[in-house]
């Protein structure tokens, strides 16, 4: 059932097609259900493989399928042809679950809206671009659907056009991926000069082997980290996140939360066996960026107003979570917190969604409040959601940043440790303080009807099923998706312990190897450690924010993002943008004169040579005289005549 | 060949002397119509050196077509447009014509005779028949005669498009000359 | 008898003859003696041919002449056709305002 595997980019393949082609005519909703549906047809064809390769006994879990010669030049034979191993089927299922609820919640978010069939042709799209993108069975076909899902975050972030804080955001987010894109094309280069191949078989075959040079490996994964920092959002270029917001919500919850900043992740395990085959002081350098980004983006998080930029500075972190593990060699986990986020992160935002559909498109946290009672449902998949990202036990979001801290103090860098520590104590702060602010503490808003642009009597409601359902199903998930990958205690049957590590053990030959580690000794202790911090987070939120025992501190450095952006965009419009009018100034002067002064040279030498042309015919048969004159001297000197 | 007689020795000067006072007196005089009459003189003067060759056909045609045909047109066109006046020889427009023109016709008399001293005991590479002489057997027509077996049987090609090339001169030159009606938008 | 002088001395007269020619062509303005100066120079070449036809003991040679001399006549019929066309519109010009193809 393996060679059913291009199905599951086909699938949104078709869907995009007929909705280019006669989406207008399907209108409203039925673009949006036949959209849906490709997308679930892709998660089932998933869900198929995945049956398929679990049969499979361990060695025998890989298969590549060629579909068609790419690139056939020389050297260089580049196919299309996808993957269907562990990594990517997992990438897969939940790619293609999560996004088919979005897509099912989308068909009421985007009730009314002008270009709804729009909307699902992108959605289709990106879905097809993100299969591409995990399926790739070399770096070119993932780097067409990394591309892809770039291209498709452009459009889908500037859906609204019309309104220009939307069209900048999605050029910012372009712009900003396409630095990242840099890095991933000179890594392609770079590893197909040193292995002959872009597959990821041969390149990481050749890493295992001891067959690449570590100056090689470095090079390769310094470079695919760039693209990863720039897909992934994290330091210095996750500028483009919080500015993503300006899209539609279910936009938000699909590419920048569950799927497309995975992307980066995703690369970085894929490539593991390289990574092990690099100077040692790679894996640190990854490591801290995670780390610093991951509190970074926490302490922002802490004063912002506005309900889905406190989401998306929550993003940010997590993935800073995600490359800790990545640097501490932690690829399961990595993986694990992927799927967990992926889940509570859409919830969330779906979550913010309906509430922003129930206040009448507001966002300020501090214009809600009491929400709870008018929006049963929404509140309390929203409250699932926030005990999955707080990491409360036994919520999904525990179990993976608890596996996160575990090899991050097994690897010996206590710093790390504390810094992740910290951050998550932060994010339980500023995820309570959201709750309490949305949905609880004081009502902010009132009934009256012109402040909230509606007619007549003003009251929240609650969302229509078609909205609710998805946010059941991905609560119900936060809570039980922890069960895929549950660490080794007295208290677990070891029939269920470590699934996800056994079903990935055979893509993660570098996984790092903590048996026997203080860490690994004292499991419960450290879980102990984790659930007190998030419980102090908890308590923190709920004393400043619903008792009032303390007065709530949000410095306008921290609501300014450490003013990180407007550094960026002073220098950019300033001094950056100088050296490159001098750039630009140099090429047309410089560049454009030297081809111009071509032109010109000839000119003026054809113009001075035309001055031979005197128009007396006495002085043409003078020349010609002295040429025959010339001639005969030569031929009688050369001694022909 | 025996060594020449003075006889042979003073045709030969004389005839020398007048081609080139001839042809100074083309290029020196003021007036065109005494620049025709050098013309004459150095026609004359080859045609005599033609005979000393024992060309006598080719003689007798210089003299009646160049001599006597050329220069009749020549003269002919002098009048018809007037520019029979005198020059003034010493305008130049041109500042380096003059210097040029010596070296120029210098250069060439130079190299000729350069070319022609250094061939001059050269082995002849593919000699020919011979010249029949009209002396040699009391034949006075053995010049034209040979001259006519080569022309019409190894050359008569050639002689049939001369006969297209003169055709085709006049009536160009009919065409050229011919003043056309002008109409009212002007010619 | 063929003439006792050498044919070099006729190839060194029709050189010098030719030397003239082209100097009087390059420095006379009038067309119509500029005219007679190609013919000199003609001249210097059938002379030439002649002595050459002598030397190689060859009848081509004059044969050749005989061409020359056609293709003379022709090219003075023309010629002076040209010149009579264009001074007929332009009465005293020389060689020098005939600068038409400058530039």
């Amino acid at each position: 059932m393996t060679d059913v595997v291009w199905l599951i980019p086909a699938f949104p393949l078709a869907g995009f097609l007929v909705l280019l082609l006669f989406g207008r005519r399907l209108g409203e909703p039925g673009a949006g259900y036949f959209g849906t549906a490709a997308i679930f047809a892709s998660f089932l064809a998933s869900v198929a493989v995945y049956v398929d390769l679990q049969g499979n006994p361990e060695d025998q879990r890989e298969s590549a399928s060629t579909l068609f010669s790419w690139v056939p030049v020389g050297a260089l034979q580049v196919d299309m042809a996808l993957l269907a191993d562990p990594l990517t089927i997992t990438m897969c299922l939940f790619i293609t679950g999560i996004s088919s609820m979005i897509l099912l919640y989308s068909v009421g978010y985007m009730h009314g809206d002008s270009e709804f069939s729009k909307f699902f042709l992108y959605l289709c799209l990106f879905v097809l671009s993100m299969t591409v993108l995990v399926l790739g069975e070399n770096l070119l076909v993932t780097f067409l659907g990394w591309e892809g899902v770039g291209t498709c975050s452009y459009f889908l972030i500037a859906f609204w056009h019309t309104r220009e804080s939307a069209a900048t955001a999605g050029k910012k987010a372009f712009v900003t991926n396409r630095v990242g894109d840099w890095g991933v094309m000179l890594a392609m280069f770079l590893c197909f000069s040193a292995v002959g191949s872009l597959s990821y078989t041969v390149l990481n075959n050749n890493a295992e082997s001891g067959l690449l040079a570590e100056s090689t490996a470095t090079g390769i994964v310094m470079l695919l980290f760039v693209g990863a920092i720039g897909k992934s959002a994290q330091l210095p270029l996750y500028i483009w996140l919080p500015d993503a917001m300006e899209g539609p919500t279910p936009v938000s919850a699909l590419i920048h939360a569950a799927t497309m900043v995975t992307a980066g992740v995703f690369l970085m395990i894929r490539i593991n066996p390289v990574l092990a085959a690099s100077y040692d002081w790679v894996n640190p350098v990854i490591a801290w960026t995670g780390a610093i980004t991951a509190l970074f983006a926490a302490s922002i998080a802490v004063a912002q107003n506005d309900i889905k930029k406190v989401l998306a500075y929550s993003t940010v972190s997590q993935l800073g979570y995600m490359f800790l593990a990545i640097g501490t060699g932690a690829y399961v986990a990595a993986i694990f917190h992927v799927i967990t986020h992926a889940v509570f992160k859409a919830l969330l935002f779906l979550g913010s969604g309906s509430v922003i559909h129930a206040m009448n498109d507001e966002q300020d946290m501090r214009k809600m409040g009491k929400l709870a009672k008018y929006l049963p449902i929404t509140a309390s998949t929203f409250i699932i959601g926030w005990l999955a990202i707080a990491g409360v036990p036994p919520f999904g979001g525990f179990w993976s940043k608890d596996e996160i801290l575990l090899f991050a103090l097994a690897d010996g860098a206590v710093g790390l440790y504390i810094i992740a520590l910290l951050t998550a104590v932060l994010t339980a702060f500023y995820m309570t303080r959201q709750v309490i602010m949305t949905f609880y503490g004081e009502q902010k808003w009132t009934s009256k009807a012109e402040e909230h642009g509606a007619h007549g009597d003003f009251k929240p409601h609650e969302s229509p099923p078609i909205m609710t359902i998805p946010l059941i199903v991905l609560a119900v998930s936060a809570v039980i998706i922890g069960l895929i990958q549950l660490p080794s205690l007295a208290a677990v049957p070891d029939s269920i312990e470590h699934r996800l590590e056994d079903w990935l053990h055979v893509v993660t030959p570098a996984e790092a190897d903590i048996a026997g580690s203080w860490a690994d000794e004292h499991v419960v202790i450290l879980i102990v450690i984790a659930t007190l911090a998030a419980l102090v987070g908890i308590a923190a939120g709920w004393l400043v924010y619903q008792r009032k025992r303390f007065k709530a501190i949000e410095p306008t450095i921290l609501a300014g993002g450490w003013y990180y952006d407007r550094t960026i965009t002073n220098f950019m419009g300033g001094p950056g943008r100088e050296s490159f009018q001098a750039v630009s100034d140099f090429d047309s002067t410089v560049v454009d004169g030297a081809v111009g002064a071509v032109g010109v040279g000839v000119e003026r030498s054809g113009k001075g040579l035309s001055r031979i042309q005197t128009g007396y015919v006495r002085q043409y048969a003078a020349v010609i005289g002295l040429g025959v004159v010339a001639l005969l001297a030569w031929f009688i000197i050369r001694g022909v005549l | 060949m025996s060594d020449a007689t003075f006889l042979e020795y003073l045709v030969f000067f004389s005839a020398a002397v007048m081609i080139i006072a001839g042809a100074i007196a083309v290029i020196a005089m003021r007036h065109p119509v005494h620049s025709a009459l050098g013309l004459i003189l150095t026609l004359f003067g080859v045609a005599v050196q033609f005979v000393a060759m024992e060309a006598h056909f080719l003689a007798a045609v210089q003299v009646i077509v160049y001599a006597g045909a050329i220069v009749v047109l020549f003269l002919f066109v002098l009048m018809l447009l007037g520019v029979d006046e005198a020059t003034d020889l010493s305008i130049e427009p041109i500042k380096i014509q003059r210097p040029m023109a010596a070296v120029v016709s210098l250069g060439l008399v130079a190299l000729v005779a350069a070319a022609v001293i250094r061939t001059r005991d050269a082995l002849l590479i593919n000699p020919g028949a011979g010249i029949d002489v009209a002396s040699e057997n009391g034949d006075h027509d053995a010049n034209i005669r040979q001259l006519s077996e080569s022309l019409f049987s190894d050359y008569v090609f050639a002689f049939q498009l001369t006969s297209v090339l003169l055709i085709v001169a006049v009536v160009g030159t009919v065409l050229l000359t011919r003043k056309w009606p002008r109409d009212k938008a002007g010619s | 008898m063929i003439a006792a002088i050498e044919p070099n001395w006729y190839l060194l007269l029709g050189a010098v003859l030719f030397g003239i020619g082209a100097f009087g062509l390059l420095v006379r303005r009038n067309p119509l003696v500029m005219f007679m100066c190609i013919e000199l120079m003609l001249n210097a070449v059938t002379l030439t041919f002649v002595a050459l036809a002598t030397r190689l003991g060859d009848i081509g040679g004059q044969t050749a002449v005989l061409f020359v001399m056609v293709v003379a006549a022709a090219e003075v019929v023309v010629g002076l056709g040209i010149i009579v066309s264009i001074l007929r519109g332009r009465p005293g010009a020389t060689a020098d305002d005939l600068v038409d193809l400058k530039g």
